[in-house]
């Protein structure tokens, strides 16, 4: 079953053409990323999947177009984490959370007993029941975006879109984002897109790559089709070694042009 | 965080609380409304014993006959004089407290006030064309209001024309209709210098009334503007993390932004036309809600609505009585008393800003 399909997709902003004639076809239950160097559109393409940027050619969820939807129809289909997330002044975890319910609480309505009972199951989900009375602004970076992701998954939405979500986080709390977000795809069946800076790491968590250079598609495929060493250095100007790791996954290693610090003379 | 430690927590902390009004903030509030409203009822040049005014009052509600109230003098005084003062106060004070914490709201910046964009210059271009030409007294609420809105409209198309749907092109656009409005009152004001001191004087901000004439004037502009706010308090808390996320949520901001400063504005207008320029309420008392009951919309609105109309009442209880028989302009006292207490809290929470 296809849960999202881009179908010659463009977007222009300020006279530009950021994204061009880019197709795609997501199967339900799946997670496709989005590399290429930066300004390569990966985060305006996912704006236009979730119908924040106007766009030309056609954008489907289940069948149904997106430019069809009204934009609390399209909050229940489609779940964004951003990649810099606001953090609201004097909001508490749990009132944060219940922002996802917004798609489901009446317009000049309240939350009710099932909201938030969504969002407590959520809370526990993502460890974040202790916090749930502590203020946004007070939380670390991995914590934050923790409550982020819940605030998502709280929009009961099949697509999720993921703009770069571990660009603040430490190298263990990606990790830690990236494995919840992968049990989540695998325990609820939600599809998955999101933009992602470190190759390695897309290679990992990604079932389908799509290299984007000048809002055009240039590679897809498995993390083995689109990292390689040709690709990597045509289009991001980098000098990298890609090594296949002793359980398949592909590693993305820059190189320097003199010898890296503490190899000196190894060689 | 180990997953031990959380479980130990929620065993703490098995019910979740999301944000709402507490009761304590809601009878606290109303009682101080309602000491403010007694207050204001009974003290003036002719001093009314408070259970006459009470007894009154009660006497009223359907229903119930009450015998002892106040004299014929008495009660023409409290229902001719007193009562429509005190409610016009309730109106204007709530109104610039709501439309002030609207604006906040909606522009995402605590400095927002009521007359941000252009309302107040528009009102007072059009207060002292109505006072210039020597018409009837009576048209100056209606010049005011009509200068008002065609102020926020001037606003809004310069806004919409220069920077779309940015709001601070919108804020920009208010500061340059808002100085150029300005420029042509003055201009306007010196070569009329005979008409200055009653410009000043509406300028300045004042309750004045004849019977209920003007509580009925603004009341349907009032009311349903304050309705509206209100309404929209949860879309507020969402707008709270910008347009973009909050049209992720299925919020469509630019419709809720246009809705409140539409009403804001409606409101305020209809407030300024009869009271003038009453600075000071409509920043200070969401701020000081903030402070203390917390920053949710679902807290600030309600609470500001109640604090604003008890600190005007109180304010114009001032304003009459200080030099008594003569009345300072109300806008001086909310000034001058708002801004020590403001001090007041800002220095007692400890929140940074």
């Amino acid at each position: 079953m296809t849960a999202l399909t881009v179908d010659g997709v463009g977007v222009t902003l300020l006279q530009r053409r950021v994204v061009d004639d880019v197709s795609l076809t997501v199967p339900a239950g799946t997670w496709l990323t989005l590399v290429g160097p930066n300004g390569a559109g990966k985060s305006t393409l996912l704006r236009a999947v979730s119908g924040a940027v106007e766009h030309v050619g056609t954008i489907t969820f289940d069948g149904v177009e997106v430019a069809r939807l009204r934009s609390r129809e399209r909050a229940r289909q489609v779940a964004v984490v951003p990649q810099d997330p606001a953090r609201p002044d004097g909001m508490t975890v749990l009132d944060y959370v219940l922002l996802g319910r917004t798609p489901y609480v009446p317009y000049l309505g309240t939350e009710s007993a099932e909201d938030l009972a969504v969002a407590g199951e959520l809370l526990d989900t993502l460890e974040l029941r202790s916090l749930s009375e502590r203020m946004v602004t007070a939380l670390s970076g991995g914590e934050f975006q923790r409550a982020v992701l819940a605030r998502a998954l709280a929009q009961q939405a099949p697509v999720l879109l993921l703009d770069e979500p571990t660009s603040s986080l430490d190298l263990g709390h990606a990790q830690q984002v990236l494995e919840l977000v992968d049990e989540l795809r695998a325990s609820r069946g939600l599809t998955v897109v999101s933009a992602l800076h470190d190759l390695t790491t897309a290679g990992q968590f990604a079932d389908h790559l799509v290299l984007l250079v000048d809002g055009r598609m240039v590679a897809q495929g498995s993390a083995q089709e689109v990292l390689t060493e040709e690709l990597i250095r045509e289009h991001y100007g980098a000098r990298v070694r890609v090594v296949t790791d002793p359980y398949g996954g592909v590693v993305v290693v820059p190189l320097r042009s003199r010898p890296a610090r503490g190899q000196e003379g190894v060689a | 965080m180990s997953r031990a430690a959380g479980t130990e927590q929620d065993a703490a902390t098995p019910t979740l609380r999301p944000v709402r009004l507490l009761r304590r903030w809601v009878f606290g509030s109303l009682a101080v409304l309602v000491a403010a409203v007694l207050l204001g009822l009974t003290v003036g040049p002719a001093g009314l014993p408070l259970r006459g005014v009470v007894t009154e009052i009660v006497d009223v509600v359907p229903g119930v006959d009450l015998a002892g109230g106040l004299d014929d003098r008495e009660a023409a005084v409290l229902w001719q004089l007193r009562a429509p003062r005190v409610v016009l106060g309730l109106l204007v004070g709530a109104m610039l407290a709501l439309a002030g914490a609207g604006y906040q709201g909606v522009f995402r910046n605590p400095l927002a006030d009521p007359y941000l964009l252009g309302v107040a210059a528009g009102a007072g271009l059009g207060a002292t064309f109505a006072i210039v030409s020597g018409g009837n007294r009576l048209l100056v609420p209606l010049a005011a209001f009509t200068g008002g809105v065609l102020g926020v409209a001037a606003t809004y198309a310069l806004g919409r024309s220069v920077g779309g749907r940015s709001t601070n092109s919108l804020i920009l656009a208010g500061v340059a209709v808002a100085a150029f409005l300005t420029s042509v009152q003055t201009y306007v004001n010196q070569r009329n210098s005979d008409s200055l001191r009653e410009v000043y004087g509406w300028i300045l901000g004042r309750l004045l009334t004849a019977g209920w004439d003007e509580v009925l004037a603004v009341l349907p502009y009032i009311g349903v503007s304050a309705i509206v706010i209100l309404a929209h308090r949860r879309l507020l808390d969402v707008l709270s993390v910008g347009s973009d996320e909050a049209g992720t949520l299925g919020v469509p901001a630019a419709r809720v932004r246009l809705a409140v400063v539409l009403a804001a504005t409606l409101g305020t207008a209809a407030a300024v036309s009869v009271s003038g320029l009453i600075g000071f309420v409509g920043i200070v008392v969401p701020h000081i809600v903030r402070m203390l009951a917390g920053s949710s919309y679902r807290i600030v609105l309600p609470l500001a609505a109640a604090v604003g109309a008890t600190f005007l009442v109180v304010a114009d209880l001032v304003a009459r009585t200080v030099v008594s028989p003569g009345e300072l302009p109300v806008g001086v006292v909310t000034a001058f008393v708002g801004a020590p207490f403001f001090t007041l809290v800002l220095r007692s929470s400890r929140r940074p800003w």
